[in-house]
């Protein structure tokens, strides 16, 4: 399956899974959607055979509330079948609103909280670098994780020892969970604030595949580690979702689901 | 216990390329011979005690047993939710090791005084211990190593004298009786243990009073037979913490006897009961301010005794 049409799986899938259950975060979703299908139709070294192979890139969500995308994103690529997706949010289920790896074949680590995910990839970034390993990890981050401090405690870390493995991006849609990025806690001057940390940074516009493509595969060519800026609209597929805080939280019903689903479906 | 903690890590990780051991930036002096002999086995992840246990959780996942290393609250409540989420729900082999238990840092102020680690940390579902003497810290540095998942090892400053026969086996769960008596037990956690069995000397010397004491070096899973066989056996049980009473060692004693339905003729928690501490002194200065000095514990056991 190619990138775009996994990405429109994605976003629809979630769609139905956060309606169904009555969940949030379907625009957070909806952001990073065409990152998460680049990565799995084209970037991530995995096998859905051999979820737990040794030599596999490392993928980890941090900003978990987006957990469905990741549980449509691996149903999609053949980690477990697509029909466990109808569980999510459910009495009994093994799939929870933020990603948990446990009952889950290919989530690669659980989150929810903010500011978990970078270190734990940093982590898994040095222990490659320690037996020599050729993979990759990929940390998908949130802007507004960026205000947790864990957070910076891991850039210093990965530029200090060069773990030119690891590659951070960012879902960089400039919202927030109460406001715009700007008006909560500014973050810019951010690729100066990354750069100057030490990491090697490359822009890149989150929705344009062939751009993410290159950005994401291009092993680091400065021996540092990689961060991918991928500039995105939080919402991205649905016009009234589009830029707007209260998708964060609102569940799609009626109408809206349909109009949602409408437009998602456009080839 | 820090050098013999050290030491016997060390022969650990020279035999074992998997032992991985990160500081936060302190141990001055202490992980010199460490970091010559194996220098790979070996990091120093700055001031940064998150990154550090999430990082430790990462190395950790990718087939290592990592020892994460601070001082008081450092590794393990200005992290906690790293140990929680990261490390424990993933079944982590992450071991932190906090050097500095209860006063040992007395003077250095309440920053430095871990009191509460202990009620926080046994709400997680992961291995807790608090070794008392030198021989305990070898033991259970070993044992930990052995263990699976994710563990906190609290260190002290002081330590209790040798009390391990010649032949003991350590095992993590199975507490130690250090003194046989019948009269009453006293139940210590940690290095406070010392105070124990001085208090439980003089009182057989002065008063004919036979203490059984019991060295309670694994606070999860608690070693809930010897805690039961104690209060049916013996008069009445105190247990013995340098740290707060709420929700500590006591605490998870309290619950054990009376889910069991073995309910001691008398039970006292002995710990510090007046929130934080912001008197200075030394470990022994503050252990007798707060009653948990030989003194404080002969003065609780004859009370008991008495009301009995």
């Amino acid at each position: 399956m190619d990138s775009r049409e996994l990405a429109k799986r994605i976003r629809k899938h979630a769609l139905r899974m956060t309606s169904r259950g009555g969940s949030s975060h379907i625009a957070a979703v909806l952001s990073m959607a065409d990152v998460v299908a680049v990565l799995y139709a084209n970037v991530l070294r995995v096998d859905p055979e051999r979820p737990r192979w040794s030599d596999r890139d490392r993928f980890i969500l941090s900003k978990g509330h987006a957990g469905a995308g990741i549980y449509a994103a691996l149903a999609e690529s053949g980690f477990f079948p697509v029909e466990k997706l109808d569980t999510h949010y459910q009495n009994g289920s093994d799939l929870s609103g933020h990603v948990s790896h446990k009952g889950v074949p290919g989530v690669e680590f659980s989150t929810g909280s903010l500011g978990h995910g970078l270190p734990v990839g940093t982590g898994m970034a040095y222990a490659a670098h320690l037996d020599s390993k050729q993979h990759r990890v990929f940390v998908l981050l949130s802007d507004g994780e960026c205000d947790e401090g864990s957070n910076w405690e891991a850039i210093l870390f990965a530029a200090h020892f060069k773990l030119r493995n690891l590659v951070a991006i960012v879902d960089y849609n400039k919202i927030q969970s109460l406001g715009t990025v700007a008006e909560t806690l500014a973050l810019e001057p951010f690729v100066d604030k990354w750069t100057s940390f030490g990491w090697e940074v490359r822009e890149a516009d989150g929705h344009d595949h062939g751009a993410l493509r290159s950005a994401l595969s291009a092993p680091s060519s400065s021996g540092r580690p990689v961060c991918v800026m991928a500039h995105t609209t939080k919402g991205k597929g649905v016009s009234f979702m589009e830029n707007t805080v209260l998708w964060h939280y609102r569940t799609a019903k009626g109408d809206e689901y349909d109009r949602a689903m409408t437009e998602l479906d456009r080839p | 216990m820090r050098n013999a903690f050290v030491s016997e890590l060390l022969e650990l990780a020279i035999a074992d390329p998997r032992i991985l051991l990160i500081t936060g930036d302190l141990g001055f002096g202490v992980f010199e011979e460490f970091a010559r002999r194996c220098p790979r086995q070996f990091l120093n992840a700055g001031v940064a005690e998150q990154n550090m246990t999430g990082l430790a959780t990462g190395i950790a996942l990718e087939g290592r047993i990592v020892f994460t290393y601070s001082i008081a609250n450092f590794p393990s409540l200005r992290c906690l939710e790293q140990i929680r989420n990261d490390a424990a729900y993933h079944d982590a082999n992450v071991k932190v090791v906090s050097i500095g238990s209860g006063f040992s840092y007395g003077q250095l102020g309440m920053s430095h005084h871990a009191t509460e680690d202990v009620s926080i940390l046994r709400a997680l579902p992961i291995t807790v211990v608090s070794p008392a003497d030198e021989w305990e810290v070898r033991q259970a540095t070993r044992a930990l190593v052995a263990t699976p998942g994710t563990c906190y090892l609290r260190l002290d400053k002081s330590k209790a004298p040798p009390t391990h026969a010649a032949d003991e086996i350590f095992t993590i769960g199975r507490s130690r009786v250090v003194r046989q008596g019948t009269d009453l037990t006293i139940a210590a956690m940690g290095a406070i243990l010392e105070v124990a069995l001085e208090a439980a000397d003089d009182l057989a010397k002065s008063q004919g009073i036979r203490t059984r004491v019991l060295s309670v070096h694994t606070v999860r899973p608690l070693d809930i037979d010897a805690i039961v066989a104690a209060a049916r056996e013996t008069g009445g049980l105190i247990t013995l913490e340098e740290h707060t009473v709420d929700g500590g060692f006591g605490g998870a004693v309290a619950e054990a006897l009376l889910e069991r339905g073995a309910i001691p003729r008398a039970f006292l928690r002995v710990g510090l009961r007046v929130g934080f501490c912001s008197a200075v002194g030394s470990q022994n200065h503050l252990r007798a301010l707060y009653g948990m000095d030989k003194a404080g514990v002969i003065a609780n056991v004859l009370r008991m005794l008495q009301k009995q």
